[in-house]
């Protein structure tokens, strides 16, 4: 899922400066799970602003809204009847939830509440990891199925550096060495010769070094009745 | 920690050996393939546009190493350009080694810019990850790892054995003919990997690699037997990397701190020694003291690492001390360098 965590409130609070009246929005997807953006979060949030602004006289009024996903235009047609009433709209959602927002009420001033981290798992109630940088070349069949692209801080692909003590990572000492644990799993495997090749230089073209990347697939693309 | 399980591994075959036999002409590729016991040593460019500052850590090294690795934004701090240091060291007719990481350079920058060294003399050539940048005085850079220093080897292999750019394009008038060396940590862990790691370097197209510094003998001795079990030691020239502790602090920090070294108590222990009846606040005496007994233990370090099957050098790093290395090459009676005709 995508994991986002709020920024801090003095960052939203400089956001919301000059604005009378404002809708926060929450998403009831990934960042409901990930416990950032959801109709709880959206509630505490709006109530902290409340009274942190009006206990600096500069009083923000802020209603609560949620769709279930902000990232679909379709979820958030809803919210477009009651818009004109607010200066802007604080949006609980992703990056992409946010984007989605600015692009279907251009008239509107969409602010994000949220930062995007990444793609993850939760590994424990309350701990999110970072698992895939949607690099658009899945190399997880010769990697024990342990991402080096993502969990690698160099994104190493020929085994654990120098830096590994203990199966730790030296970038990091709460972070687990990706390529110990890879070394780990493909012994299991009885992968060994693969680990022996040497991977060739990775094509980035299929990540965002290729520039901004879209997907159009034809066979589930709805044809536009009016022009046919 | 739990044992990983290597299978067996022996060497493919090499065709190239001594591999840079007739495509380098670097100095230390001639001591290498002589058979000579080699000798590099290390300089750290400074933090600023001082070339003197080069020019004058050159000269502490001058004859009493057959090249020296010159590094770049060592620690992830910005320090004056390996290459532009190397070619000033070249002026003081000090071989340089150049360093170079995987960091801060994507491929286009990497090879554009050995073409450049090369065209300026340079001839020796260091492949590296790189230490994160997190570590250094730019934390919030964004980082590059475009390739691996294993696809780095390669990549320069490639330019040189079969004039060739990364994307396969050729290299009109033939490419840069670099001696290839890389870095091996025979004290990292899986300590298991690390032979293996080393073999792949050569596979790769390492030519040489200098090694992490090496204090824990009875555990370098082991990586060494596997390597030479493994024939690694036949395809690529190991030197092993030593330098002068400066304190006992320093000898703790190194045992303590830094992920991928391993220092003996009993090397502590000694460092801690050597300063027994110097008033504490008699901070000069003290420093004189520590340094001497840096000296005397890296050169005993030498000696004995000298007799280990398959080492063909020591890679003596004095870092920020470059006066040390000449009373070591001295004292492990690795003086006067052999002179090589071309």
């Amino acid at each position: 899922m995508i994991v986002a965590e709020q920024k801090p409130l003095n960052e939203i609070k400089a956001m919301l400066k000059g604005f009378n009246k404002v809708l926060a929005v929450g998403c009831g997807t990934c960042v409901t799970v990930c416990f950032a953006g959801g109709k709880q979060e959206v509630g505490i949030l709006s109530a902290s602003l409340r009274m942190s602004t009006d206990l600096d006289g500069e009083a923000v009024s802020i209603d609560e809204a949620m769709v279930q996903r902000q990232c679909e235009a379709e979820y958030n047609a809803p919210l477009e009847a009651n818009l004109e009433q607010y200066d802007a709209i604080l949006s609980l959602g992703c990056g992409v939830g946010v984007q989605s927002l600015a692009q279907q009420f251009p008239g509107k001033r969409i602010l994000p509440a949220l930062n995007t981290k990444f793609m993850g798992y939760p590994a424990e109630h309350g701990v999110w990891e970072e698992r895939c940088q949607g690099c658009g070349n899945c190399v997880l069949h010769i990697t024990g199925g342990i991402c080096p692209v993502s969990r690698c801080p160099k994104s190493l692909f020929n085994g654990p550096c120098g830096g590994s003590q203990s199966g730790i990572c030296e970038v990091d000492e709460e972070t687990e060495c990706a390529w110990h644990n890879i070394c780990e799993n493909q012994l299991r495997l009885g992968l060994f010769e693969e680990m022996m090749e040497v991977q060739p230089a990775k094509d980035w073209s299929s990540a965002r070094d290729g520039g901004h990347r879209k997907i159009v697939r034809e066979d589930v693309r709805i044809p536009d009745v009016e022009k046919a | 920690m739990k044992m990983m399980n290597f299978p067996a591994f022996t060497m493919p075959e090499n065709r190239n050996t001594p591999p840079f036999a007739g495509r380098c002409e670097s100095n230390l590729a001639r001591v290498l393939a002589s058979g000579e016991f080699a000798v590099t040593g290390e300089i750290g460019p400074p933090k600023g546009h001082d070339a003197e500052v080069v020019r004058s850590k050159a000269r502490l090294l001058l004859d009493c190493v057959d090249a020296a690795n010159v590094t770049d934004n060592q620690a992830a701090v910005v320090h004056m350009s390996s290459i532009a240091a190397g070619r000033i060291m070249m002026d003081e007719g000090l071989e340089p080694i150049i360093q170079m990481t995987c960091r801060d350079r994507n491929r286009l920058a990497m090879q554009s810019d050995l073409l450049g060294a090369y065209a300026m003399g340079i001839r020796n050539l260091l492949c590296l990850s790189g230490d994160h940048q997190s570590c250094g005085n730019h934390p919030g850079a964004k980082n590059v790892h475009d390739i691996d220093s294993m696809q780095f080897l390669r990549m320069v292999k490639e330019m040189r054995d079969e004039n060739k750019f990364q994307c396969g394009e050729e290299i009109k008038g033939g490419g840069p003919r670099f001696l290839i060396g890389g870095a091996a940590n025979p004290f990292a862990d899986p300590a298991e990997w690390r032979p293996y790691r080393l073999a792949k370097k050569a596979i790769a197209g390492a030519d040489f690699v200098q090694t992490q510094l090496v204090y824990d003998m009875q555990r370098f001795r082991e990586y060494m037997k596997r390597v030479v079990d493994m024939g690694v030691a036949e395809q690529v020239k190991i030197i092993a990397g030593v330098g002068p502790l400066k304190s006992a602090g320093m000898a703790k920090i190194m045992r303590d701190r830094i992920p991928g070294m391993s220092v003996p108590d009993a090397v502590v222990n000694r460092m801690a020694a050597a300063v027994e009846g110097i008033d504490t606040d008699n901070k000069p005496e003290r420093a004189s003291a520590w340094k001497a007994e840096g000296i005397k233990i890296c050169i005993e370090q030498v000696q004995e690492i000298r007799e280990i099957e398959g080492v063909a050098g020591v890679h003596i790093m004095g870092i920020e001390w470059e006066e040390a290395i000449r009373p070591i090459a001295q004292g492990a009676g690795l003086l006067p360098r052999p002179v090589l005709e071309a």
